[in-house]
This record gives C-alpha cells, sequence and structure tokens, in this order.
C-alpha cells in the first residue's frame, strides 16, 4: 500500500519534470556533422567525382550493401560505372567512409529516409552523388596519385619531381 | 635431410635448398621481393635478410640473405632477432620512398606482394619528405598495362622474359637511380608469355591491360578451377567472373604441367565467353527462313519429332566439348552413328598417335618431364604457335645437359647468376626440323627445313641410325644423312631424351618417323619420351572415345538414312571442304546444333541449343599427354545456358527416350563413362565429385570477402533471393562453405594469411616446386603398356618433289589467330596476323611475284586472293597459308594449290 502511493507521488511529481521529448517533425532534433546518417558520395574541388572506385568500401561493408564497377574515361581516370547502396541492408557503421582513400563516400547527418517501398531504399548513384566536397575540403586524390591524366601529365602532381630519363646516366 | 635452427626451434630440410625456400616451407614468414622458385635466388631485393649465427655460443650473429645461403646442416638462423627485423624494416623503407600513392586505383591492389611485404616487414609510417621519381609509362600492346613509377627495381620481370622465356624485347636501362624497365621504345612486346609478368610482378608495373576494361579486385571475383581451351596442352587455369561476365584468366599451379606460367593465348583469349556472338537463348528456324530465338519448351516440344527414332539420327561430336558431352552423345545415337567431329586427317593421326602412345616402347611426357629433357628433337612442329606452354618447357630443357657442369663444380642450382656464369651459352642438344623458320630456332643447335615427306625422311633416317632394325630411308642425300649422324648421336648420349612431334602438318608420316625415333631409343629400362601435339582442348578426349571422322560421316550419310543431325560444339565448315559439308546437309530435315558460339554451320541450322563455354559447365578434357582434368563452372548464367549433354537429356526425354532419365548431375555421367568405356576407367579420379565436403561443408567459389552480397542484385528486387544450387561439383556459388586451402583438383583462389597475392602459392605446395599438396590434379588416362607390341613403322616416304604448276600447300599455325576461340577476344584479334600466303623466294622470282602482291590461291577447299609474303626459310615448291585465320577458317590443309595472280 505505501509502495504504491510512493509509485502515485512520483508519477505525479514528474509532471513538473522538463519535457525531453521532441516534437518530430515539426521541431528537430540537432545532429553534429559528424553524426552517422545517409551516405553521400561527394565531389573533389574541381568538380569531378572524387570516387575512384577502388572497391574498398564495398569489401569494408559488415552487411555487403555496396556493389558497384569500375569504368575508365579515355585518359585512365577512374570512376564508378554504377554505385549502389541498398540502404535496407545498412547499418550505418561508417566503415565504408573510414576505409574511403579518397574522402569520396561520407555519412551525412541526415536520417529522414523512411519509405513506403522496400524497393525505394536502393540507391543508385544519381542518387547519391552531391554537387559538393562534404565535410572534407580541398582535397583531390588525383593530384597525389602519380597517374598521369588528361590535364596532368608525370611529375605534375604534388610532391612529384619530374619523370627520369633512363638515357642520362648524370647522378 | 639437414637440420637446421631457426629461433632455437629444429627443423628438418633438404640441404639443396637455400634458407628462404625451406623457411617459406616450413610455414615461416620471411619477406621476399626477387626470389622466384621457377627463377631461383639473384639476392638483389635484400628483402629476405635474417641473422646467421656460427655455432650455438656466437651471439652476435651476422646478416645474411636467406635467399643466398644454403640450408646446410647445422644452420642456425634468427628471423626474429631485433636487428634482422630492424634491417628488413629499412629496406622497404627505402624501396617504399618513391612508390607512388595509388593504391586505389592500381590494378594490383589487394593482391599486390609488395603490400604483404610491407605489411609483413612492419614499415608503416613515411617518413620520406622529398619528392617522388616519376617515369613516363610505355605502350606495351593490348595485353598489359605499364605503370612504371610503381617499380621497386626486384628484377624479377627482366629475369622472366630474358631468361626464362627467352624474349629479348624488355630489358632494362639506365643507370644508379634511374633504372628503368621496358623496352627501346613504345611497341608489343614480342614473346608469347608477356602476360607472366603481370604474375610475376611483385608491385602493379605491368597489369593486366583486358582486366583494365571491366576491373574487379581478386576478392570480388567469383573464381573457379578450370582448364584452358585454346590448344590441347590443357594448362591449369583459374577462372574469374563478376557481374556475369568473365574478367580474366589466372595461371592455376599445376607441378607436372604448366607450372607457373601461362601462355598469353590461353590468360587473354578468355573474352569469347563474353562475346557479341555467344548462342545465349535457344533459336529456331521460323517458317520465313529465319533463326530467330524462340523459348526453351517451345523448341525442345518441336525437336520431339525430330528425335522420336534414335535410326534417324547422326550425331557429331567436337574436340571443344567435354568428354561427358560427347559421351553423351555418343551413347544416345550409337557407336555406329556417332562421329567425333575431327576432320579426316586429324581423326586419322589421333587414331595413330593413341595407338603409339598406348603399345609403342615410348611413354606421352607431362610438361614437367619436358622441362627436365636433356636433349630434343622436333618434327615437323611450329611449337611455340600450336602448343606454346610445350615450347616454354622445351626452352628451360636446353639447361638440362650444361647444368652437369654447374654439379659437377657443386654449385646449387638455385644460385641463378653463378649458375648463368658457368653455364656461359652452352645449351643442350635441341633439333628442329620444320617446314619453315619457328620460334624455338633461337635455342637450336640444328635446323632442317623442309617439306613435311623430307621431315619425316629425316626422322626414319635417325631412328635407322640409332637403331638398325628400323626400316633405312633410300637416296637420303649427303647432308641430310650428315645431320640425321648428329642429331642420333646426340639423342644417344641424352639421359632424358624427347620428341616431340603432331598433327599441325597433317601428315601421317612424321607421326611414324617420330614414334621410331622414340621407340628406338628406348632400352630395357627407360622409355623415351615421346610427345605428339594436338589441335584442341579434348581432341585426345574423342580420340579415346573413338567414332568416325566428318569425312566418314559425309560419306556414309548415303547408306544411314537419316533424317535428324545433331551436332555438338562444332563447326563443321572448318573442317571439311564447305562444298561437301553443304551437300551433307542437305540431307537432313532437322539439324540440331548445339553451341556457343555462331558460325556457318549454326546459320544452317534447324534448331539451336545454347551450350556453356568452360565459364558455364564442367567437364573433362584430356590433354595431349593422356591426362584427364576436370574444369568446373566459374559463373551461374542469367539465360538458360547448359551442358550440351544435358540439352540432349532434355530433348530426348520430352521425347519420349529413357535413356539419361538417370542423369540428374555430372556423377551420373562421369559414373557411366567409367563404367562403360574402358580407355576412361580412371575419369572419376580427375576430381573429387560432388559429394566431396570438407568439415560437411561445400567448397566456396567466391573469396570469403567477396562484397556486395546484398546490393548486386538489390536494383532488380530488393529482397533476396536463394542462392543458385550447383548440383554438379562440390562448390556453392557464393562465399558459404569451405574457403580454407581446398585439395589440388579443387583450388580456386591462392590466397593465405598475410599473403594476399598469387605468392600466396607456397602455402598450397607439398613442397615448393614441387606438387601441389594431395598431388598434383589430374589423372593419366595413357599410360605405356608393360609390354609393348610394336614393329617399326616401314611407310618411309619418296622424297619430296616440287611440281610445276602445283604448290604442296602447309597450314602455318600462329599463336593469335588459329584458334577458333581466342580469335572472338578483340585483343588477340588486334595481335593476330592478316592472310597471306608464303612463298619461297626461288617460286617468287620464277613467277614474278614481289612482295605484297595479290595473288590468288586455289585449293580443294576453296579460292582465296591473299597478299604474298616472300621468305627463304620455305622450301620451293611449298607454299604455306595461315591456319583458322577469319577469312581462311575454311581452307583445308594441307593440300595441292595453284597460284596465279
Amino acid at each position: 500500500m505505501v509502495s504504491l502511493l510512493k509509485s502515485l507521488w512520483y508519477v505525479f511529481l514528474h509532471m513538473f519534470q522538463k519535457r525531453v521529448t521532441v516534437q518530430y517533425p515539426e521541431e528537430k532534433n540537432y545532429l553534429p556533422p559528424r553524426w552517422r546518417g545517409r551516405i553521400v558520395l561527394t565531389r573533389d574541388p574541381d568538380g569531378e567525382e572524387r570516387c575512384v572506385a577502388c572497391y574498398l568500401c564495398s569489401v569494408a561493408c559488415p552487411v555487403d550493401c555496396i556493389a558497384l564497377a569500375a569504368t575508365e574515361e579515355e585518359d585512365g581516370r577512374r570512376y564508378p560505372d554504377f554505385f549502389r547502396i541498398n540502404f535496407s541492408r545498412c547499418i550505418y557503421c561508417g566503415y565504408c567512409e573510414e576505409a574511403c582513400p579518397t574522402y569520396a563516400i561520407q555519412l551525412i547527418p541526415d536520417f529522414e529516409m523512411a519509405e513506403y517501398n522496400r524497393q525505394n531504399m536502393v540507391y543508385e548513384k544519381e542518387h547519391l552523388l552531391i554537387n559538393g566536397e562534404g565535410k572534407y575540403h580541398g582535397y583531390n586524390f588525383y593530384k597525389y596519385a602519380g597517374l598521369e591524366l588528361k590535364n596532368k601529365g608525370k611529375g605534375e602532381g604534388e610532391n612529384e619531381a619530374p619523370p627520369v630519363d633512363p638515357k642520362s646516366l648524370m647522378p | 635431410m639437414a637440420t637446421i635452427y631457426v629461433d632455437g626451434k629444429t627443423y628438418e630440410v633438404n640441404p639443396n635448398n637455400n634458407l628462404l625456400h625451406e623457411c617459406l616451407q616450413k610455414g615461416i614468414d620471411i619477406p621476399y621481393f626477387c626470389w622466384h622458385p621457377a627463377m631461383g635466388s639473384v639476392g638483389s631485393c635484400r628483402q629476405c635478410a635474417v641473422k646467421q649465427y656460427k655455432d650455438e655460443n656466437d651471439t652476435t650473429g651476422q646478416i645474411v640473405m636467406s635467399c643466398m645461403v644454403p640450408a646446410a646442416d647445422g644452420t642456425r638462423i634468427s628471423v626474429d632477432d631485433e636487428e634482422a627485423v630492424e634491417f628488413r624494416r629499412s629496406v622497404i623503407e627505402w624501396l617504399m620512398t618513391n612508390h607512388p600513392h595509388d593504391c586505389p586505383i592500381c590494378d594490383e591492389g589487394g593482391e599486390c606482394h609488395l603490400q604483404d611485404m610491407t605489411v609483413m616487414a612492419g614499415h608503416n609510417y613515411r617518413r620520406f619528405r622529398f619528392k617522388k621519381k616519376t617515369y613516363i609509362n610505355q605502350y606495351l600492346g593490348p595485353l598489359i598495362n605499364h605503370e612504371m613509377n610503381r617499380c621497386i627495381q626486384c628484377y624479377r620481370c627482366v629475369r622472366f622474359y630474358k631468361d626464362y622465356a627467352h624474349g629479348d624485347d624488355l630489358d632494362v636501362f639506365g643507370a644508379h637511380n634511374h633504372i628503368y624497365f621496358g623496352r627501346h621504345e613504345d611497341g608489343v612486346l614480342e614473346n608469347e608469355f608477356s602476360g607472366n609478368l603481370v604474375e610475376v610482378c611483385p608491385t602493379g608495373v605491368f597489369t593486366d591491360k583486358t582486366l583494365k576494361e571491366h576491373y574487379t579486385r581478386k576478392w570480388d571475383m567469383t573464381t573457379a578451377p578450370s582448364i584452358c581451351t585454346h590448344c590441347g596442352v590443357g594448362c591449369n587455369t583459374i577462372g574469374a567472373e563478376r557481374y556475369g561476365s568473365v574478367r580474366r584468366i589466372l595461371n592455376r599451379y599445376n607441378g607436372q604441367v604448366n607450372g607457373y606460367f601461362l601462355c598469353d593465348r590461353g590468360r587473354y583469349g578468355y573474352d569469347y565467353v563474353n562475346s557479341e556472338d555467344r548462342i545465349r537463348t535457344p533459336m529456331m528456324r521460323q517458317e520465313n527462313g529465319e533463326l530467330e530465338s524462340a523459348s526453351k519448351e517451345l523448341v525442345l516440344n518441336t525437336l520431339k519429332e525430330a528425335l522420336k527414332s534414335k535410326k534417324n539420327i547422326i550425331g557429331i561430336g567436337s574436340p571443344r566439348a567435354s568428354v561427358e558431352s560427347n559421351y553423351a552423345l555418343k551413347k544416345f545415337v550409337g557407336s555406329d552413328r556417332y562421329y567425333t567431329g575431327l576432320s579426316d586427317t586429324e581423326s586419322k593421326l589421333v587414331d595413330k598417335i593413341i595407338g603409339i602412345l598406348k603399345n609403342a616402347p615410348v611413354r606421352s611426357p607431362s610438361l614437367k618431364d619436358i622441362r627436365e629433357s636433356d636433349a630434343v628433337f622436333i618434327l615437323g612442329e611450329d611449337v611455340t604457335n600450336t602448343a606454346p606452354m610445350m615450347a616454354l618447357a622445351l626452352r628451360q630443357s636446353i639447361r638440362q645437359e650444361p647444368l652437369k657442369l654447374v654439379d659437377m663444380l657443386k654449385i646449387p642450382r638455385w644460385h641463378e647468376y653463378a649458375v648463368q656464369d658457368t653455364l656461359q651459352q652452352r645449351k643442350g642438344p635441341f633439333f628442329i626440323a620444320s617446314v619453315t623458320g619457328t620460334k624455338l630456332d633461337d635455342i637450336a643447335t640444328r635446323t632442317y627445313r623442309a617439306e613435311s615427306d623430307d621431315i619425316a625422311r629425316l626422322g626414319f633416317a635417325v631412328a635407322h641410325i640409332l637403331n638398325k632394325d628400323a626400316p633405312a630411308v633410300k637416296k637420303l642425300n649427303k647432308e641430310v644423312k650428315q645431320l640425321a649422324e648428329v642429331i642420333a648421336g646426340a639423342l644417344k648420349k641424352a639421359e632424358r631424351p624427347v620428341i616431340v612431334s603432331g598433327t599441325s602438318l597433317g601428315n601421317e608420316v612424321i607421326v611414324h618417323a617420330a614414334a621410331n625415333v622414340a621407340a628406338a631409343l628406348s632400352k630395357e629400362d627407360r622409355r623415351t619420351n615421346l610427345s605428339y601435339i594436338v589441335p584442341e582442348a579434348n581432341t585426345m578426349g574423342v580420340g579415346l572415345l573413338g567414332g568416325g571422322s566428318i569425312g566418314d560421316a559425309i560419306r556414309g550419310v548415303k547408306d544411314k538414312k537419316a533424317d535428324t543431325l545433331i551436332i555438338f560444339e562444332n563447326d563443321l565448315y572448318r573442317r571439311a571442304n564447305k562444298s561437301n559439308v553443304d551437300s551433307f546437309l542437305k540431307h537432313f530435315k532437322h539439324i540440331i546444333v548445339v553451341d556457343y558460339m555462331q558460325h556457318t554451320t549454326t546459320q544452317r541450322a534447324t534448331a539451336v541449343l545454347p551450350a556453356g563455354t568452360f565459364g558455364e559447365t564442367d567437364g573433362t578434357f584430356v590433354n595431349y599427354e593422356g591426362r584427364a582434368q576436370r574444369y568446373f563452372q566459374v559463373y551461374y548464367p542469367e539465360q538458360e545456358i547448359k551442358e550440351s549433354w544435358r540439352w540432349l537429356r532434355d530433348a530426348t526425354l520430352q521425347a519420349g527416350h529413357n535413356d539419361f532419365k538417370e542423369w540428374q548431375n555430372l556423377d551420373a555421367v562421369v559414373g557411366a563413362i567409367n563404367r562403360e568405356v574402358a580407355a576412361f576407367r580412371k575419369i572419376n579420379e580427375a576430381a573429387p565429385n560432388s559429394r566431396f565436403r570438407i568439415a560437411g561443408l561445400k567448397m566456396s567459389r567466391a573469396s570469403a570477402r567477396y562484397s556486395g552480397r546484398t546490393s548486386i542484385r538489390s536494383h532488380e528486387n530488393v529482397h533476396e533471393q536463394k542462392p543458385p544450387d550447383d548440383p554438379d561439383s562440390p562448390f556453392t556459388f557464393t562465399m558459404e562453405g569451405y574457403s580454407g586451402i581446398k585439395p589440388p583438383g579443387l583450388t580456386n583462389l591462392f590466397w593465405a594469411p598475410r599473403w594476399n597475392s598469387v605468392q600466396a602459392l607456397t602455402r598450397f605446395q607439398e613442397e615448393i616446386d614441387g606438387p601441389l599438396r594431395g598431388g598434383d590434379p589430374g589423372v593419366r588416362l595413357i599410360e605405356p603398356a608393360q609390354r609393348f607390341s610394336f614393329s617399326y613403322f616401314t611407310d618411309v616416304p619418296a622424297a619430296f618433289e616440287k611440281r610445276n604448276d602445283e604448290f604442296y600447300t602447309v597450314p602455318l599455325h600462329h599463336i593469335f589467330g588459329s584458334d577458333e576461340l581466342s580469335i572472338k577476344a578483340p585483343w588477340i584479334g588486334e595481335l593476330a596476323p592478316k592472310p597471306y600466303v608464303l612463298l619461297n623466294k626461288e617460286d617468287a622470282g620464277v613467277k614474278e611475284y614481289n612482295e605484297g602482291d595479290e595473288v590468288e590461291v586455289q585449293l580443294s577447299s576453296g579460292t582465296w586472293k591473299l597478299p604474298v609474303k616472300i621468305s627463304d626459310s620455305i622450301p620451293a615448291g611449298v607454299i604455306g597459308i595461315p591456319a583458322g585465320l577469319p577469312g581462311l577458317e575454311t581452307a583445308i590443309l594441307p593440300g595441292w594449290s595453284t597460284i596465279s595472280k
């Protein structure tokens, strides 16, 4: 009997506590920038796709929900022909972002992805690719990669010496 | 056996090997780059450093390169010694100073020996802050991509290319830190084995350019053990698939067959599987006369009538179809109505060859035996073009005889540079008799160029010198006699001679001559190795199964009163005269072709069913040696593509025949062959059957880290489907199942913890460079009889006499182009020569032809307009036409022809 009254008293007291329930969706909670939500593919500072189709995100994914296929532009720049994430499987662990060597794949603070039709949870490249650099600014993988591209010859990248002349005997 | 001590532990080792070899053998990880079991040690990369101690009291020790120190009895070393560890760490740090930051876009990434060794040696942080060296890349042809920035100067590429494969257009240039590995200028790599650079290079300097077109990482590919389909050697390969297309072929080590290497035709010919010319759906001839796709049910239903009475059916098999499919066809139509699908000449020769290998005092050698031969006599074959990997094996044989000197000087054989210094230019005896120049001429002691009958005469002459029981050759000229003496002398002295001949010239007497030589050489205790090269993956298989040739079918059609023809995976127009095939096909109301490629014969069919290539089906091929080897389906095709025997089963069941009712899977077919065909008693030993399990598990085709499982098909349907079953093999199509070291015939991936590259192979071998764990796969179906019944062939031909108005026309084989299937790969097509006719200088002079003139060559099988090529190596009165090139497929050779302008 005493304990029953005690419980009732606590319930009564609770009426005067500060409310923690947020009136979502009218009111939205603060999400920090590094919150792991929807996955996007970003572009480098020159506006080109950052993804080089190295398959590291797909192999890092513990639920195997990323599938892509590499293809190349004429000058040898590699990019994904298709890039598919099955968000109905994704567990938002962020391993893909961690594995990405080019800052291409990023998790952003957005979780509003619910769908009535599960098929719509499958995102293709056109749904994933954004027109910006996302969280990491200024990095362009191809500048460091040593690869020859359309507008970058051998030795023109960051921290690269001009090409070696194998016919020279000079030290 | 010797005892060595590694970090206080005792190991029993073979003292003839070096420490690195033996440590890897015992499962001790030592990082290395330049050592390769097939190419020995040179000690150039300094990566395999360990500490060696004088005796048990020595605590200081000295750092040595483990690949350069013999594993002598009592050797004490430490791999884990702090100084040695630090030494190895700093060596890799130096190697990595200029290595580019491009692993994500490097095709080697994930199967890179350099990545593995960097991790193993403990280098993880880059301290070098200066600019990186860069190099200009070269164009090396359509097969190999060059990215010189990634080079770590281990010298493996040139050691393979120059020392092992005897190529001369890849070399090292420059000096000190400007070293450059490439050609003297941009251009296609000329050696036929250049593709091995991809596997030999420990990093991404040389990568597979064809893989680049549809790049996939090693861990993402579904792989299965396969057998190469492009010649009769039967090299073991690994086929790899992703997203429904075959992506690449990798070497699958088989100590008895191909060892560590593949030829470029085998490695790069795979793209026919993905070709536009594939047949992927059943087709039927419609009322308007067009061949159009139709549903399986409809086609099988229509075939009911055609298949009703077995007596009305003729079946033609194929040397590119599996033993199982050929057997099924033979069983269904009956022995007298089944034909092997070999051409007249091939059929005759193959029967002869099998008879000789079974009954003569000879033995058919594996490629390993050929590599270890110490004298070679080639009769009439251009081996590099007809059996490329045998040519690579033959190239190794020239070392065997001079190696005696190395042994005498007590130089260990793995000490490569010391061996090379000792050998200098010494070469073992190597004789080639051929119609025209061959790619092996550079290593030959003597060559002999003559028309095929004359080649046979030389063979008969050699046999007669070796053993007087063999028939003598009349009217032999002095030079040839002398040459025969030289050859006979060299062969007699050799301990392990090999005679190589084959079917490529279509000449029976050459086959006889080779048998005579080998038989004459054989002694009581030793049978001479005699190797006959056959053209296709399963030529020996259909030969052993037995049956008439296509010619027999054509000639016998009138008596057979058949109205239905079933053709398995065969283009008749490549094997018999066009006019004969045309009139032959007219006899039939129903022509059912089961094949995977479209060709002239499928165009004449009334119904076409989609058979599978090595990618979609399982089966057994028998190689030139008589070794039966199983290949396994690589991937599960989208469309209903099946084994030819399965189509036959379905169609005959529908038509009311119950012959194959019990055939639910491959095991049933193999079992039936095993029971019913004497020659195939051992076929079930070729590989484990479908019930094989390890720890109750099937084997996995996909790697343990296969990615995208829940996403690959999610765009079609987000609800995941059950993966397909495989009733035919112990494999699953997914990563589920056993993924450790599988039994030898089922190895589909070379991977071990810490070894992601193909160098993981050392973990799969019973002993390094020896057989795979559990023995090399495949089973020899032709073992020489204990008691032989052989009498020398006496059909010595008369010397070739040149005719005035006619030319003897021989086929010239090309590694790129002569094979029906590999030519469908665009990059092989790019490398294939354009059609031509090869003419002797003298003949060209008489006819007043110049190089490049268009002439008309008239053969019994047709007329071709071809540009003239002039050579002084082809004998006068003989001309050569490239075999099998697009446009020339229907030229039936050899034969007599006339030329006019």
